[in-house]
């Protein structure tokens, strides 16, 4: 029987892992995508919350998240492509210019 | 519990297993004679254009962040379309809103060329 | 279902949301006209976009007393949310006031700007007025979507690329938590309005020790202690706000920052105040964390935008303390701080402003020996606006910690008003540190490329009367603050 503790433990794995990733990743679109992932493991809890507690309001809340991360996504990117563009690299340990 | 699995697992084999079957049997039963054209990569039918592995156009990256943003917002759709005839014409309103703030981004970027391609 | 539909459509009520409804209108209009000018006008921007901010200001007014709640309680337009909007509204206009010409010099005179910075206040006042966490997410991320894009606006520049993408990504992050924590408190109350999640956690006192209601509170203040930029999770602020373009900054270290405070302090308020000894233990550590990194990280910076970027680190632990205090006095004490700070460092930014060379290399300390006595106006206003962040009086920064460490005496937390008077005493040095060179070092530049444009200098003179008023005559806003907690 695969209860709603399953699709938590789940969530909270892919969220730890996204967590993982993006304090170990240097490519910041592979950052990106683990920012990505503990998005959507939150979206996994909520609609395994929503179908738990038979209350909508959790799977209206993944739709808003959803549109969210897609405009995140499109600003994220430009913001890549202009830092590329200058810096012929995405590597987040060329982010470097201001230190203490 | 774990019954209502069976089929699944009966599809997996199945799907596995027929195409292990297919490949072997072309493999075994089918003549083999490969020359230049036939190992060329398959682009549409097209004699294949230049390497596959170059840079893409920025204009790519501009209507792949165009789309994604334009793309997701039908999400808000489906829900307001299932209940449409409840909604009445309050729901009905509140989406032509919403489609004219989508419509605002669009002339946005419409006019400021970023859907142009040359 | 039929009368779910109909419940849903009783509860529309657009007067909760006209204020930052007329805002975005304006915000949308803004952007459809500048595409139809030629590029690099900018001007008529300056003038819609404060046009846009005095009318929302004016059905802010109309708001005042007369709450108004809409969209099935996930939306309150009341005293609370008017008194925040006021600070976003003045955040905003002296930052566009002070913005048009610094765009012009930095060459990037770039019309969407302004509805960048009108969307980011609408965003803000959302925040301010949600109390449903979906549109407090809402609101923190059309605010917060909006800045990314200002801290990088530059797209020339690689500081303001750089500045851009470390709070893309360290924002996201912590959006990313914040959600985490939204989805744990929903799976134990079932409900994401606030005021329902705090019935809930209240009639049902064991779920007080349930891990995830405890998760779920750690979660979600950390997303919100990262948008105030409160130590630990305060690493990205001073990259961030050197790299930025100098009036984002300036909007960045006010304006989000009191809209991260007020859906904080609403959250806290309604949802956990049976947790209460709780989250005040873990928010005295911080606030006191926040307060000695800020300070004592700023006495060594030379370049002036990151000293002000860790004061400001530091200024954010100051309002935390009204929030451990959890009084009266504390919570009206974090609304009045927040918009004597907007007054202070917005001034203390648009000086910077003005003061900059192209490229802004010349903003540090040595850069601006002698600058008092060969610019008196800039000098005094600088001078004005130090002694306010100092906390001196007769200045708006005095009223404010006054308030603040008041009310964390009056809870019994006499120690942590201790710390934070020293950490004021502390800040003397660096804040005295900047008026020793601009009065008492000879001038090397003759600082002829200061120009004085009537927008900025509007902006100034603005930020000056306020930082006067509220610390000349604090009672009134003071007696305000305090109809608008709850």
């Amino acid at each position: 029987m695969i209860t709603v503790y399953h699709y938590m433990t789940v969530a909270a794995i892919l969220f730890a892992m996204g967590t993982y990733g993006v304090l170990t990743r240097r490519n910041a679109i592979v950052i990106f995508m683990c920012i990505e992932l503990m998005l959507n493991s939150v979206n996994l809890t909520f609609i395994a919350l929503s179908s738990h507690l038979q209350n909508m309001d959790g799977q209206v809340f993944v739709l808003f998240v959803m549109a969210v991360a897609a405009a995140e996504a499109g600003v994220g990117l430009a913001l890549m492509i202009a830092f590329y563009r200058n810096r012929d690299s995405i590597d987040v340990d060329d982010i470097n210019l201001m230190k203490l | 519990m774990l019954d209502s699995y069976l089929p699944i697992l009966t599809l997996i084999i199945i799907a596995l297993g027929f195409s292990v079957a297919v490949i072997v049997l072309s493999r075994l039963v089918g003549e083999n004679k490969p020359s230049a054209v036939k190992l060329a990569p398959y682009e549409c039918g097209m004699p294949p254009v230049g390497s596959a592995h170059e840079q893409f156009s920025i204009k790519f990256y501009i209507i792949a962040m165009l789309f994604i943003v334009f793309d997701i917002e039908v999400v808000f759709m489906y829900p307001w379309a299932v209940m449409f005839k409840r909604l009445g014409l309050f729901g009905f309103m509140e989406m032509g809103v919403f489609i004219l703030i989508l419509l605002v981004g669009y002339a946005y970027v419409w006019k400021k060329g970023a859907l142009e391609w040359e | 279902m039929e009368n779910l539909v109909q419940i849903a459509l009783q509860n529309v009520n657009m007067a909760a949301i006209l204020p930052s409804l007329v805002l975005t209108c304006f915000g949308m209009g803004l952007l459809l006209i500048n595409v139809f000018l030629p590029r690099g006008t900018t001007r008529h921007a300056v003038w819609i976009s404060v046009i846009g901010l005095v009318v929302t200001g004016f059905f802010v007014y109309t708001g005042w007393g007369n709450p108004q709640y809409g969209f099935n309680d996930a939306v309150a337009n009341d005293n609370y949310t008017a008194f925040f909007s006021v600070i976003f509204l003045f955040a905003a206009g002296l930052t566009i006031l002070m913005s048009d010409d610094y765009l012009t010099r930095e060459g990037y005179p770039v019309s969407e700007y302004y509805p960048l910075i009108l969307f980011a206040t609408a965003g803000a006042m959302w925040m301010a007025s949600g109390t449903d966490m979906l549109t407090i997410f809402l609101g923190l991320e059309v605010m917060s979507i909006a800045l990314y894009v200002l801290a990088g606006f530059f797209r020339g520049q690689l500081r303001s690329n750089e500045a851009g993408l470390k709070y893309f990504l360290l924002g996201a992050f912590s959006t990313g938590f914040l959600l985490y924590g939204i989805a744990l408190i929903y799976g134990v109350t079932g409900s994401t309005k606030l005021t329902e999640i705090g019935i809930y956690l209240n009639a049902h006192g064991s779920l007080l020790e349930n891990p995830m209601t405890l998760a779920g509170l750690v979660l979600l203040s950390t997303g919100f202690l990262f948008k105030i930029a409160a130590a630990p999770f305060h690493m990205w602020t001073p990259d961030v706000y050197e790299g930025a373009p100098t009036p984002v900054t300036a909007f960045m270290s006010a304006g989000p920052k009191a809209a991260a405070f007020a859906a904080f302090l609403r959250i806290m308020e309604y949802c956990f105040f049976s947790l209460k000894p709780e989250w005040t233990a873990m928010l005295w550590v911080i606030a006191v964390l926040t307060m000695v990194i800020g300070n004592v990280i700023a006495i060594q910076q030379t370049n002036l935008k990151r000293m002000l970027a860790y004061s400001s680190i530091a200024h954010a632990g100051y309002a935390l303390v009204g929030l451990v205090a959890a009084n009266e006095i504390g919570y009206s004490g974090i609304l009045f701080y927040m918009l004597a700070y907007t007054f202070m460092n917005i001034g203390a930014f648009a000086v910077l402003v003005l003061a900059g060379k192209k490229g802004e290399d010349n903003l540090t300390l040595e850069g601006f020996s002698g600058f008092g006595l060969k610019r008196p106006f800039l000098g005094v206003a600088m001078t004005v606006f130090l002694f306010s962040l100092m906390g001196l009086p007769p200045t708006a920064g005095f009223a404010g910690k006054f308030y603040i460490f008041a009310g964390a005496v009056k809870a019994g937390y006499i120690w942590l008003a201790v710390i934070g008077v020293l950490n004021s005493a502390v800040s003397l040095y660096y804040y005295l540190r900047i008026m020793v060179y601009m009065y008492f070092r000879d001038a090397e530049e003759d600082y002829a490329w200061v120009s004085l444009p009537a927008a900025a200098v509007i902006s100034i003179v603005i930020a000056l009367i306020g930082v006067f008023y509220l610390g000349i005559i604090p009672g009134d806003v003071m007696e305000m603050a305090k109809m608008a907690i709850f």
